[in-house]
């Protein structure tokens, strides 16, 4: 093999490389999936639970935290319910908004133990979205959910966690960049 | 080459000599689970240094008897199939050997079912904040070691770096399941004596258990690089016997009760400037000058000025609303949940007056109340 | 070293500055690597003695927490991307040509940007300092959010000189594998190459497969900060614990990046003061081979306390301990070639018996912090401290010292002062036992990493390691003072440096000529 054909090659590999960098993202979420490294849930809309498994109970408890600077407070109205594997249930939580603007929030749920993850699923989730709310305003957001009968038999707790985040400056963050974002480029050229 | 010796013997002798005294080994701890990881840290500490004799001994006889200044004549061999069949496969069945009890004690480690509390613990720059999620009691705890004695002005007193102002506290012979998270960037929750140590990670929970044998004040420190005062965020853990516990509780919860009225009766009040001023202060010292400075300077381009700042200097509500709620994605946290309305007025006071910030705005705990939305 | 430009004149080559910047000679590049790293090696090692000053007593006596993460942080990039990777660049390019009977490296003009455009990365790098808000505080790791949301401008400046770095590597790397591939000389088979080429080509491997992983994360936490991407972000959807796993799917090769060449180094020095060929070569090359597979396989045993299901860490577990087995093969291997040789201590000697004895030690650390549960106690302390620098100092350091001090004859046709050399050697071995060993005793003890200030019970040792820091670090001006006399005159050596010595590096003139092997040697 000639140089110039060998260095071609390995140019390619590594850019290939570069960019197997970037698949890793997806790549992670899907073992994620498999071995709930994350706790992440699934964050799609799951189908309604068809039978459930009535001899076993597990507990599930809700906890939820507004991250730094989220002028939030977000609570379930029953901290703990004990459900079978299968049956559906319904959670309201109370979400306020403590400022004096309109905020835009949202809910990122992990769940703890991290194996339990890809057996929650949820039909309905206020997560699903981002939820607007108005200055010193407050909503009754709705969880539906239901744990998977195939839920292995050791676990017998499962705790959902909300972290709250005020992405408020996000959201407009992006709407308003495309007219100034020419101005944000300028100075990372100039570095 | 009696100096090779020498220093080698040192070398080899120093580790169980320090070993031998328990201060500086891994503590044995106060738990099964720390128990069991000390005895595996031994194991394979003493499995190492076996090998360690037995592989320098034999390269060490050569270094001394096969030397070319005694006339040693270099053998012809240079590999041998078997020998090194036979080395790949020691080592292998070394491994499997560690490999059993590692795993027995791993999988102890990871059981969190079952447990009979419940902590969640919150690492934020440079703070934990427990609450006890059952009863409905939550709290932060801060380094209390006076910063006269970190600038080496005083005398270090012996738990230096070690303290807070309010310790974790469990109960004895109890299971205590901790879920951990952060508000802002990665910490990692640590207690030697327990053999717990796993990271708070923002937007997710983890978890971990711990099952403490004996009563005592417990000491570990934040285990993951977290900012400027990473070294400075200590973990201190009471065990109190569970009915001393249950007391505790009590009290806490009553205490909780007391300090909600305490926040309604201060919303009726009306402080002077003198008194905002050197309350201001105090608050100030302790919760805002680790960032922005003593002098209100800051750290140019990572914590921004107070004095002359546009927020300190502007609009009030605006001001306020920062130190109550915090700063999305910045280090600064809201304080609504560690101050007090009193505390808060103060310091929003005193940071609107201090160093030549000459306001002249008074705040009141009822224009903290305000921006707060309902009573917590 | 300008010894080598005038023992053979050549007409056309520039001269003074221009000869350096426009080089293409394998030699001379060689040259540019090697002192760039030793500059570098210096720079990084002031930082250490910054951190170490620091750290001599509890409190804070000369340096703000803030600027004491700079300076950790800074100190562990230097030391991996300024000082030992490039000299085992600068080692490869010298030797490789050499040792394969090769007359330059396959791509010449390539060869002269790969290094041209280092200084540049850490100019940056160390600019950053100065800007307001300081340099990098987030280690040398820069796990996210701490170097997205939560650190000032200086990432960027950070994303950029780290591009440079990896770029740079990207370039090394492919020109050695082209060279080893293609500019053979006729004869020598890939089982009669020098172990120390085989070790660099399976380096060289290692490096095209992950700095560009290294770019793709630091671009993602460039992303992140700048252009609103939520990678590492759990509000929009990422995760900070993702940044770990990509970082260390880098991070892992990364160390082996750093000792495979050592490895190579060793191998050859070890059967030259034995007077013997080099126990079990083909297992050698195989143990390289599947350390370098295995680094692929191993790298969440960095993150055994992000929270990993069971099975993840017990895969991991098993997987690290698996390393120990081609580890050991080597260090038996070194062991039995030494067995029934005829030995002497020449200085490079010295150091390779040094690096075995000491890397050994850090394997055993490292064999240690593979058992997850008592990872748990050992993680983010000094313990871990003590390890990597065992590995990384008594290691790949101790290997390049051990490498200079047998090719230094060879480049500069001049036997060092050896009793320079051997002050330097013993110095340096007592003092950085003195400095890391009890790291080990604090790290058990309880006291984690990169704190600026420390609770009284790990104060006598601290002391003790900082005085063995500074000891350590101004022994290193030794080893300055015997290349600079070397480079300037010394007693003239034949071809053949050592007795033992065998290779093709040896049958050229010393000083090496400026152009070796225009006529490819026969090789038997």
């Amino acid at each position: 093999m000639n140089n110039v054909k060998l260095l071609k090659k390995l140019i390619l590999t590594s850019l290939l490389m570069f960019a197997f960098a970037f698949a890793l993202v997806p790549l992670y979420d899907v073992f994620c999936d498999i071995t709930g490294l994350n706790g992440k849930p699934n964050m799609e809309q799951a189908k309604v639970s068809a039978n459930s498994d009535e001899s076993r109970s597990v507990r599930v408890t809700f906890i939820t935290h507004a991250q730094a600077g989220a002028p939030f407070k977000v609570k379930a109205k029953r901290y703990s319910v004990d459900v079978s594997p299968g049956e559906m249930e319904r959670i309201e939580f109370i979400a306020q908004n403590l400022s004096s603007s309109d905020k835009i929030m949202q809910a990122v749920p992990s769940v703890a133990p991290g194996r339990a993850a890809k057996y929650l699923h949820k039909v309905s989730c206020f997560c699903f979205n981002q939820q607007p709310l108005t200055s010193k305003g407050s909503a009754d957001l709705p969880l539906l959910f239901y744990l998977d009968e195939t839920l292995p038999n050791d676990i017998h707790e499962v705790t959902l966690s909300y972290t709250i985040y005020d992405i408020t400056a996000d959201v407009k963050g992006k709407v308003a960049s495309n007219s100034n974002s020419d101005g944000e480029l300028t100075n990372e050229n100039s570095i | 080459m009696r100096l090779v010796k020498l220093s080698l013997w040192l070398l080899l002798s120093f580790p169980f000599l320090a070993v031998g005294t328990s201060q500086y080994n891994l503590p044995v701890g106060v738990t099964d689970i720390s128990r069991d990881v000390y005895e595996l840290h031994m194991t394979i500490f003493y499995i190492c240094c076996v090998i360690g004799l037995i592989v320098f001994a034999i390269m060490f006889w050569a270094i001394i008897h096969h030397r070319k200044s005694k006339g040693a004549v270099p053998a012809q061999f240079h590999e041998s199939t078997k020998v090194e069949i036979l080395w790949t496969a020691i080592p292998f069945v070394i491994l499997i050997a560690m490999a059993v009890p590692a795993t027995k004690t791993l999988i102890a480690m990871e059981d969190t079912t079952k447990a009979d509390l419940t902590i969640k613990v919150t690492g934020s720059q440079w703070k934990w904040h427990y609450e006890y999620l059952d009863h409905d009691v939550s709290f932060y705890s801060v380094l209390s070691t006076p910063r006269e004695q970190i600038t080496n002005q005083d005398e270090k007193t012996e738990t230096y770096l070690l303290d807070v102002d309010k310790p974790l506290i469990i109960p004895k012979g109890k299971k205590v399941r901790f879920l951990m998270t952060s508000d802002d960037v990665i910490h990692s929750w640590w207690v030697p004596e327990f053999a717990v140590k796993k990271d708070a990670n923002p937007g997710f929970i983890n978890e971990a258990w711990t099952r403490v044998n004996e009563t005592g004040i417990y000491r570990g420190q934040c285990a993951e690089l977290c900012g400027k005062d990473h070294g400075f965020m200590p973990v201190v853990v009471e065990v109190k016997e569970p009915a001393e516990f249950d007391q505790w509780l009590a009290n806490a919860q009553l205490e909780k009760a007391q300090a909600a009225a305490a926040e309604k009766a201060s919303l009726d009040l009306t402080l002077s400037k003198d008194e905002l001023m050197t309350l201001g202060e105090q608050v100030y010292m302790a919760n805002c000058a680790a960032c922005h400075q003593p002098t209100g300077m800051g750290l140019p381009g990572v914590f921004p000025a107070l004095k002359d700042s546009p927020i300190a200097l502007g609009d009030v509500k605006a001001h306020i609303g920062i130190v109550v709620h915090g700063k999305p994605a910045t280090a600064m946290q809201g304080y609504s949940k560690m101050l007090s309305l009193k505390e808060l007025a103060a310091v929003v006071t005193y940071e609107r007056n201090a160093w030549g910030n000459n306001t002249g705005d008074l705040v009141q705990p009822s224009d903290i109340q305000e921006s707060m939305g309902e009573a917590q | 070293m300008t010894t080598i430009a005038e023992s053979h004149h050549h007409h056309h080559a520039p001269t003074g500055i221009k000869r350096w910047l426009f080089t293409t000679n394998h030699k001379d590049i060689g040259t540019l690597y090697l002192l760039f790293a030793l500059l570098m090696f210096l720079t990084g090692g002031a930082m250490a003695l910054v951190i170490r000053a620091e750290l001599f007593q509890p409190g804070l006596q000369f340096v703000e927490p803030h600027f004491f993460n700079q300076m950790t942080t800074v100190h562990g990039l230097i030391m991996v991307f300024g000082a030992v990777m490039p000299a085992f660049t600068g080692l490869a390019n010298w030797m490789i040509p050499m040792m394969i009977g090769a007359p330059d490296m396959a791509l010449p003009r390539m060869n002269n940007w790969s290094f041209w455009i280092l200084p540049f990365a850490f100019f940056i790098l160390l600019m950053s300092l100065f800007m307001e808000g300081g340099g990098p505080a987030f280690g040398w790791t820069f796990y996210a959010p701490l170097s997205t949301t939560y650190s000032n401008d200086n990432t960027a400046l950070f994303v950029f000189a780290v591009h440079i770095m990896g770029i740079s590597s990207i370039m090394g790397a492919i020109n050695v594998i082209v060279t080893i591939v293609n500019m053979r000389a006729p004869g020598m088979t890939y089982m009669k190459l020098p172990l120390f080429v085989w070790t660099w080509l399976i380096t060289a491997f290692l490096l095209i497969a992950v700095m560009p992983v290294l770019a793709g994360a630091v671009t993602m936490v460039l992303t992140d900060k700048y252009f609103g991407t939520d990678f590492f972000n759990a509000a929009g959807g990422g995760d900070p614990v993702m940044f770990q796993h990509i970082f260390w799917f880098f991070g892992h090769p990364e160390v082996y990046i750093m000792i495979l060449p050592a490895f190579g180094v060793i191998s050859t020095i070890i059967p030259t003061f034995s007077r013997k060929k080099l126990f079990g070569y083909a297992s050698m090359v195989y143990a390289t081979a599947s350390i370098a597979f295995l680094s692929f396989i191993v790298w969440a045993h960095h993150m055994f306390t992000t929270g990993m299901p069971l099975a993840g860490e017990l895969f991991f577990m098993y997987s690290t301990m698996l390393i120990s087995v081609p580890t050991g093969v080597k260090v038996f291997n070194w062991v039995a070639t030494m067995w029934r040789g005829s030995i002497s201590f020449e200085v490079p000697m010295l150091f390779s018996i040094a690096f075995i004895v000491l890397f050994t030690l850090g394997g055993f650390s490292g064999l240690m912090l593979a058992i997850t549960p008592v990872d748990f106690q050992y993680h983010d302390t000094y313990f871990v401290v003590a390890h990597f620098h065992y590995v990384l100092v008594t290691g790949a350091v101790f290997s390049i010292m051990a490498g200079a001090y047998y090719w230094l004859p060879k480049w500069t046709g001049n036997m060092y002062h050896i009793g320079l050399a051997k002050a330097h050697f013993w110095l340096s071995l007592i003092s950085v036992n003195i400095l890391f060993f009890p790291m080990h005793f604090v790290g058990l003890a309880g006291m984690p990493r990169r704190i600026p200030d420390y609770a009284l019970q790990f104060a006598d040792f601290n002391a003790l390691i900082s005085i063995g820091g500074f000891a350590f670090g101004l022994s290193q001006l030794l080893f300055v003072a015997v290349v600079y006399k070397c480079a300037k005159g010394g007693q003239k050596v034949p071809a053949k440096v050592w007795d033992g010595a065998e290779g093709l590096e040896w049958e050229v003139d010393s000083p090496a000529p400026y152009h070796t092997f225009s006529e490819p040697p026969e090789v038997k």
